[in-house]
């Protein structure tokens, strides 16, 4: 199987999620097409170090990973705590700070 | 020349008074007008002790000098604190610490219901202080400071109760159009530095007979604008009048005895340039008389008492810068003319504050009438200082003034006619202004307000008027007598003996013709003032109309000077308003008309600034496509 094939997976899978960024407005699922974007990049690097028979993508991927674990935890603890105050998730009625 | 180290205690003495007083406070209202009078004497008594020990030196060596300190040291000018006291300011110094002692005395009672007379004791000192370094100075510069030292003093007490708002109005008048003559005086102290590389007056006299005469003519034009203004001389006379808003012993003091004579000091004081620049003499002159029978006339309209009197200085002083402008004869006799008009008129300032102190502050003289029974010693003592001002022989003025008209005459020529006649009618004109005052005041029907108690003044207030009488009385012949004035001065000034010029006419001729208008000038106005009424006439000749308001010098001066300069000064903020702030408003609008078209970016919504941020990195990663492809 040609090698390229990860990556055209990789760049699908990122426009998927990117598109649910602009597109959808519940905090939770913006969430998971972020979680969704990194891993396509993820995918990405691996593919690359497959590429190159080095370990440097494999290295960054993990990088990757600790950044998405700690922005799960930071990002699920803001999003329940505005859930908690005003009873909803969408991202459209975070506005305070407009104006 | 000798040097000694007691002139500085001249100004000292009076200034630390002052600040004493100033700084103390309350603490000093018990005796702060004690301890001003008895500095004041004080340095009366220096004055007497150093004019003393300079009358035992001969002529030339009397001068006396004191380095205090150096002053300026920049560049070329260099310029001491040094005092000067030679024949011509030792003049000065007893008439200022002589009059002003008994001026102090005098307030003392006349300031005794005011609830700030330490206040009023402590400008009086700081005036003693300024004036003393105005005379003394050996230099313009140093005479500079006490020129301004006077001017602020004078402002002080002019607005004294300043809680009158036309009180510290006319205060306000006074400083600004003296502020006009300092302009001058400080031009003439450039282009004498420009000119001359130096600004003391020895300096200054050894260089003018070698300078331009362009120079000369506007160091002289440039002093009399100076003299102008301290003076009350035309065209800066209209502030004199309103500055008897001021105490009245304030007004015997500085607007008639030392202050306002400040020009005449300085033109003789200048007599090097004066004598080198026969323009400067011609002006000195025509301000002279302009002003003498500007002043006369003025005096012949008004019913208030201090300003009649008031417009009599501006005329007496007129006859001294008249004299001051005839050349080296002239000088010694606005000198005598000064410190004669000196004793008479602070004392007949003071005769009008003891009558206004009788009368409930009342200085309509048409609400006066009939005092002389009541208050008798002010009146013969105020009769006297008429007389002495009148030139009734053996009186004062008929020393010093008809000096004045017979050296005027000998100018030769039409300009002596011209002169000479100038200041024969305004002796007339004097006569029967005074003679109005006199009769209005003294004699008469009673016209008093309802309520009024008139009373002689109290000795503290008597006392010094004596003196002062006394002074009008003899001053004149021994300032005379033998000369001796012109003697005196002659080191100084370069003043000859005789009347200058050939003599037109036998001095006797002249005294008589003076005399002959002094006594129609007296008798018409004893005829027209016999009997008045209380209010002033309403129905009076233009002329009458004219002089009561003082000949429309303050229209004058409202259209040519005060209206322009409020369009300038309008124009100006309008400019500062529109075109200034305008600039920068405009900025800032411009700043805030594009922010409010960039701030509808900022929605709020998160996905568009995710949007946003994608399509920057789109671009961003194209732009890099592009440039490495």
């Amino acid at each position: 199987m040609d090698i390229s094939n990860y990556l055209y997976l990789s760049v699908i899978l990122f426009t998927i999620g990117a598109l649910g960024v602009l597109i959808r407005r519940n905090a939770i699922v913006i969430f998971m097409c972020i979680e969704l974007m990194l891993n396509a990049s993820n995918l990405a690097l691996v593919t690359f170090s497959r590429i190159n028979g080095n370990l440097d993508g494999q290295v960054a991927s993990f990088f990757t990973m600790v950044v998405a674990a700690c922005e799960v935890v930071v990002g699920l603890a803001i999003i329940v705590t505005i859930y908690r105050s005003r009873r909803s998730a969408s991202v459209d009625d975070a506005s305070l700070l407009k104006n | 020349m000798r040097t000694s180290s007691h002139l500085v205690y001249l100004i000292a003495l009076p200034l630390f008074s002052a600040a004493l007083l100033l700084l103390l406070g309350r603490i000093a209202d018990k005796w702060g007008h004690l301890l001003a009078t008895l500095i004041s004497a004080t340095t009366f008594g220096i004055g007497v002790a150093e004019f003393f020990s300079m009358h035992s030196q001969s002529g030339a060596n009397r001068a006396v000098t004191q380095k205090i300190f150096e002053w300026i040291s920049v560049g070329n000018l260099k310029v001491d604190a040094s005092l000067l006291l030679d024949q011509l300011s030792v003049c000065f110094v007893l008439l200022i610490t002589g009059v002003g002692t008994l001026i102090h005395i005098y307030s003392i009672a006349y300031m005794d219901h005011d609830k700030d007379r330490r206040r009023f004791f402590a400008y009086l000192n700081l005036f003693i202080a300024a004036m003393l370094l105005l005379v003394l100075g050996d230099s313009y510069l140093n005479l500079y400071v006490g020129w301004e030292g006077v001017g602020l003093a004078s402002y002080l007490l002019i607005g004294f109760w300043n809680q009158n708002p036309a009180y510290a109005v006319a205060a306000k008048k006074a400083f600004i159009a003296n502020r006009v003559g300092d302009v001058g005086l400080s031009l003439a102290i450039m282009i004498s530095f420009a000119q001359f590389g130096t600004v003391s007056f020895a300096g200054v006299q050894a260089g003018a007979p070698h300078a331009s005469p362009v120079a000369l003519s506007a160091i002289g034009a440039m002093l009399l604008l100076a003299a102008a203004g301290k003076s009350a001389q035309f065209p800066l006379q209209s502030w004199l009048g309103d500055a008897m808003a001021g105490p009245t012993p304030v007004s015997a003091l500085i607007h008639a005895a030392t202050m306002v004579t400040a020009g005449v000091y300085l033109i003789t004081r200048s007599n090097f340039i004066f004598d080198a620049s026969s323009t400067a003499r011609i002006l000195v002159v025509t301000v002279g008389v302009i002003t003498l029978l500007f002043g006369a006339i003025v005096g012949t309209a008004k019913d208030d008492i201090k300003k009649a009197l008031a417009a009599s200085t501006m005329s007496q002083i007129g006859y001294m810068i008249l004299a001051t402008g005839l050349g080296p004869v002239g000088y010694a006799f606005a000198i005598m003319h000064l410190l004669t008009h000196g004793f008479f008129k602070a004392g007949m300032f003071l005769g009008a504050g003891s009558v206004m102190h009788g009368m409930e502050d009342e200085v309509n003289m048409r609400k006066y009438g009939g005092l002389a029974k009541l208050m008798p010693i002010t009146a013969v003592t105020f009769g006297l200082g008429y007389l002495a001002i009148l030139g009734v022989p053996p009186f004062a003025g008929f020393y010093s003034k008809d000096k004045i008209i017979e050296t005027a005459f000998n100018q030769g020529g039409g300009k002596g006619i011209l002169l000479g006649g100038a200041a024969l009618i305004g002796a007339g004109i004097t006569a029967f202004y005074m003679t109005r005052v006199v009769v209005l005041t003294f004699s008469g029907a009673r016209r008093w307000k309802e309520g009024a108690h008139p009373h002689e003044s109290s000795i503290l207030m008597w006392a010094p008027m004596v003196v002062l009488a006394i002074g009008s009385v003899a001053s004149g012949f021994l300032l005379s007598f033998g000369s001796s004035l012109v003697n005196w001065l002659q080191p100084v000034v370069n003043a000859s003996n005789s009347v200058g010029g050939k003599e037109l006419m036998n001095p006797w001729v002249v005294s008589l013709l003076a005399l002959a208008v002094v006594v129609l000038g007296a008798g018409y106005a004893i005829t027209k003032y016999r009997t008045v009424e209380a209010v002033a006439p309403e129905k009076v000749s233009i002329f009458t109309k004219a002089a009561r308001k003082d000949l429309f010098q303050d229209d004058v001066n409202d259209a040519l000077l005060v209206k322009p300069g409020k369009a300038l000064t309008l124009g100006l903020v309008a400019t500062d308003n529109y075109v200034i702030d305008g600039a920068v408003r405009l900025v800032g609008w411009v700043l805030s008309e594009i922010s409010d078209v960039l701030r509808k970016i900022q929605n709020g919504y998160v996905r568009t600034y995710a949007l946003i941020m994608l399509a920057g990195v789109f671009i961003g990663a194209l732009i890099i496509w592009v440039v490495t492809v």
